[in-house]
C-alpha cells in the first residue's frame, strides 16, 4: 500500500499533518487532499513565515516518505536541478585502469569499449533533487522559492512536471513508478508562468485566525504557559491587523516571542518587557518605532 | 437550471468564470470537474475550495472567484474570507475582437521614412505638449525606433575572456587534452548582466499631456528586451508591464490605458509609493534595480510621506532617478513641496519634456 493511500479524507490530511505538530485549516486540507489524490503539484504563495515550506516538511514526516528539497536561486539551471556526471571520478577510475593495465603487461588486454561504457554508469551520476525525487518516490519534492529561478528554469520544471521523467541521453529515461508530491512555494517577487501556473494547484496561505495560532503555539512550543502564549498571540494578532508595518511578525516570530519572554521568565508580558524583546518579533526600526508607541495603548487594554 | 447534469453545472460555473475574466482554459476545466468528483459536490466548502485551488491563478483572482461562485451556487457563506484587500492588483486582459483604437487610419509608416533627420532634430528640443497631431506621429515613430542600452551589474559567474584571472578548470582540461603537459594559461573574467530598470509614470492630472509619451518610451525599453517593470501611480499604483510587453506599440498604449483606473486623477505620490515598496518594492523589484520615478512633484498629499518613502527607495534601490517635464522649462525652480521633499534622495534629476529629454533619460540609464 502506498503512504499516499492511507489518507482518504481531506479531514485524514489533516489530522496526519496535526500528529508533525502542523495544524492546517481546512481549505489548505482539501487542497492538499486533491494534490495527493490528482497527482498534481501543489502552488503554495503567502506573506513570509505563513508556513509554506513548512507544510511540505509535515507532509513528508506524516506519510513517512523522504523530503527531497530544492532551493531556487537566480541563475540555477538544469545541472543543479536535474543530474551531473561526476568527472574528477571519471579520470580517476580511467587512470586506474591504465594503471592496471601497465602493471600487468602484455598479457592483460582491457576491453575498451567496457571501459567507456563503463564511465557512463549510474556510478558517475550525481543525482541532483529533481533527479533523486523521481527515483525514490514515493517523496515529497519541494521546489523552494520558485520565483527566484530564471525563466527558462520555469519551463524546464514544466517539462519534468508534466510527465514525470527525465531522460539522460547515455543512460536513458528515468520514470517515476509513482508521481512524487510535489509542493512549489513563491514568495511572488515575480510572477510565475501561467502554464506552470495551470499545470498546478493553487492556494494562497493566509496568517492562520486567533484559535489556529494559539493551537500552534501550543504544539509547537509547549514548554510556554498557557496564559503567557495566549497574550503573545493576541498581541501579534493585533499587531498584524491594526498596525501598518513593513513587515507584519508572521508564525515564526509569534513562536519566537513567546520562548524568548519563557527564557526571560516572564508570566504576565507588559510594557517593559515587550519593549525590551520587541526584537525577536519586529525586525526593521521603524516597525519597531511604531509598535512601541502603541504598546502602552494596547497593553491597557 | 435544476434539470441540468452535475457536470453541466459545473462547466457552466467554469464558462461564467471565464466570462468574468479569469484564465479558464479546457485542461483547468477538466482538472476542475476531475477535483470536484474527488472531493465530492455535496460538500460545498470543499466544492469551493476546489474550485479556488484548480480555476485561480494569483490572489488578485480570488475575489472575482468568490462573487461568482456566489452568483452561480447562491448562498451566502463562501468557504472562508477571501483575499486581504491590499492585494488587489491590475487585471490586464487582451480584448482580442478590438483593434488598436486611438490611432488615425492612414498610415503614416511611408511618409516617416521620407522624413529628413532635420525634421527630427527640429522636434528634438520642442515641447511634446505643443506638437500639432503630424508632429506628434513623428515623435511617435521616433521613440519607436530607440535602441535603449540597460544598465549593468557584475554577475556572479565568470566567463572565459582574454584578460582577467587564470581560469584553473579550462587551462587543466586543456592540459589534460595533451595528457597533463602544461599548455596555454586560459582566462576567465565576471561578466557583466543587465540590470533591472523600474519606471514609474505618474499618470494624474498635471502630468497627462506626458504620460501618453512617456509609456511610449517605456514600452521601448521594455521592447528593448532588457529586465524592466512599469507601474503607473496617482491615486492608486497599477502595473502596466504586461500590456506594455506586446509588440505593437499603439495596442501595448490601449491595454495600458485600460488597466490604468485612475487616469487623469489626482496625486498621492507618497501613499503609491509606500504602497508599492511594501506590496513589489521590497519583495526583489526594486532590490539593486534603477527607480525612475516620472512625475512633476505635485502632491495632494503629505509631503513629508513622500519624502520618507522615498528615503526608503533609495535604501532599496541601486540608483533613484526623478524625471519632471518642468525641469527643462526655462526658470523652473524645484520648489514644490513634493520634489522639495524627494529631492535629497534622488541621484539624477533629469528633465522629460521633449524628444532631447527622453534620449537623455535613456543615456543617464544605460550609464546608471
Amino acid at each position: 500500500m502506498l503512504p499516499t493511500d492511507q489518507v482518504t479524507s481531506a479531514a485524514g490530511l489533516a489530522q496526519t499533518l496535526a500528529s508533525t505538530g502542523y495544524l492546517c485549516d481546512d481549505a489548505l486540507a482539501t487542497i492538499g487532499f486533491l494534490a495527493l489524490r490528482l497527482h498534481r503539484p501543489l502552488l503554495l504563495e503567502g506573506e513570509p513565515g505563513t508556513g509554506k515550506t513548512a507544510l511540505a516538511e509535515a507532509l513528508a514526516l506524516g506519510l513517512g516518505i523522504p523530503l527531497v528539497r530544492l532551493q531556487c536561486y537566480e541563475g540555477i539551471d538544469a545541472s543543479q536541478a536535474l543530474y551531473d556526471w561526476d568527472f574528477p571520478r571519471q579520470i580517476l577510475h580511467l587512470r586506474a585502469v591504465e594503471s592496471t593495465a601497465r602493471r600487468g603487461g602484455q598479457g592483460s588486454d582491457v576491453d575498451l569499449g567496457q571501459v567507456e561504457a563503463d564511465l557512463f554508469t549510474t556510478r558517475f551520476l550525481l543525482a541532483r533533487p529533481v533527479l533523486r525525487a523521481l527515483q525514490e518516490s514515493p517523496c515529497v519534492l519541494l521546489v523552494d522559492e520558485v520565483d527566484r529561478a530564471d525563466d527558462e528554469f520555469e519551463a524546464f520544471l514544466l517539462e519534468v512536471l508534466s510527465t514525470y521523467q527525465v531522460s539522460i541521453p547515455e543512460l536513458g529515461t528515468v520514470r517515476a513508478e509513482q508521481p512524487p508530491i510535489v509542493v512549489l512555494t513563491s514568495n511572488r517577487t515575480r510572477e510565475v508562468h501561467d502554464a506552470l501556473k495551470r499545470r498546478c494547484l493553487y492556494h494562497w496561505i493566509e496568517h492562520p485566525g486567533l484559535e489556529r495560532e494559539l493551537a500552534i503555539v501550543r504544539s509547537r512550543a509547549p514548554e510556554v504557559s498557557e496564559a503567557l502564549g495566549e497574550q503573545v498571540v493576541r498581541l501579534t494578532q493585533l499587531l498584524r491587523t491594526t498596525t501598518d508595518l513593513i513587515k507584519p511578525p508572521g508564525v515564526a516570530e509569534t513562536l519566537d516571542w513567546a520562548r524568548a519572554l519563557h527564557q526571560l521568565g516572564t508570566e504576565v508580558v507588559d510594557v517593559e518587557t515587550a519593549a525590551r524583546t520587541l526584537g525577536v518579533a519586529v525586525k526593521y526600526r521603524e516597525d519597531a518605532d511604531r509598535v512601541r508607541m502603541m504598546l502602552d495603548r494596547i497593553l491597557s487594554r | 437550471m435544476t434539470t441540468l447534469a452535475p457536470d453541466g453545472i459545473l462547466l457552466g460555473f467554469a464558462r461564467a468564470l471565464r466570462a468574468a475574466g479569469l484564465p479558464v482554459t479546457a485542461d483547468r476545466e477538466s482538472t476542475y470537474l476531475l477535483a470536484v468528483a474527488t472531493v465530492g459536490m455535496s460538500d460545498r466548502a470543499a466544492t469551493y475550495w476546489a474550485g479556488r485551488a484548480t480555476l485561480c491563478s494569483g490572489p488578485e483572482d480570488i475575489e472575482r472567484y468568490d462573487q461568482v461562485f456566489t452568483g452561480w451556487f447562491g448562498g451566502e457563506e463562501r468557504g472562508l474570507t477571501s483575499v486581504p484587500p491590499e492585494r488587489t492588483r491590475p487585471q490586464v486582459w487582451l480584448d482580442s475582437d478590438e483593434g488598436a483604437a486611438g490611432r488615425p487610419t492612414e498610415d503614416p509608416d511611408d511618409e516617416v521614412l521620407k522624413v529628413a533627420a532635420s525634421a527630427v532634430e527640429v522636434l528634438r528640443h520642442r515641447d511634446v505638449t505643443t506638437l500639432t497631431a503630424a508632429e506628434k506621429q513623428l515623435l511617435a515613430a521616433t521613440i519607436d525606433t530607440l535602441r535603449p542600452r540597460a544598465p549593468l551589474r557584475r554577475g556572479t559567474r565568470r566567463l572565459p575572456s582574454r584578460r582577467g584571472e587564470v581560469d584553473p578548470h579550462r587551462t587543466l582540461r586543456a592540459q589534460l587534452k595533451h595528457l597533463g603537459e602544461p599548455t596555454d594559461l586560459a582566462w576567465r573574467r565576471r561578466h557583466t548582466r543587465p540590470r533591472r530598470v523600474v519606471l514609474l509614470i505618474d499618470v494624474s492630472g498635471s502630468m497627462s499631456p506626458y504620460a501618453d509619451v512617456l509609456l511610449r518610451v517605456a514600452h521601448r525599453y521594455l521592447r528593448s528586451g532588457a529586465p524592466a517593470e512599469v507601474f503607473t501611480v496617482g491615486t492608486r499604483l497599477t502595473r502596466v508591464t504586461r500590456a506594455l510587453r506586446q509588440r505593437d506599440p499603439d495596442r501595448a498604449l490601449h491595454d495600458a490605458g485600460q488597466a490604468v483606473p485612475d487616469w487623469s486623477g489626482g496625486t498621492r505620490l507618497g501613499e503609491t509609493l509606500g504602497a508599492f515598496i511594501t506590496r513589489w518594492g521590497r519583495r526583489g523589484v526594486a532590490r539593486g534595480a534603477v527607480v525612475v520615478v516620472c512625475s512633476d512633484g505635485w502632491e495632494r498629499g503629505d509631503a513629508s510621506t513622500l519624502g520618507e518613502q522615498m528615503r526608503h527607495l533609495a535604501q532599496l534601490a541601486h540608483r533613484v532617478v526623478w524625471l519632471n517635464p518642468h525641469r527643462g522649462k526655462a526658470g523652473y525652480q524645484p520648489i514644490q513641496q513634493g520634489i522639495v521633499a524627494a529631492l535629497p534622495y534622488v541621484d539624477h534629476f533629469v528633465a522629460g519634456h521633449s524628444l532631447g529629454a527622453y534620449l537623455e533619460l535613456l543615456e543617464v540609464l544605460a550609464r546608471a
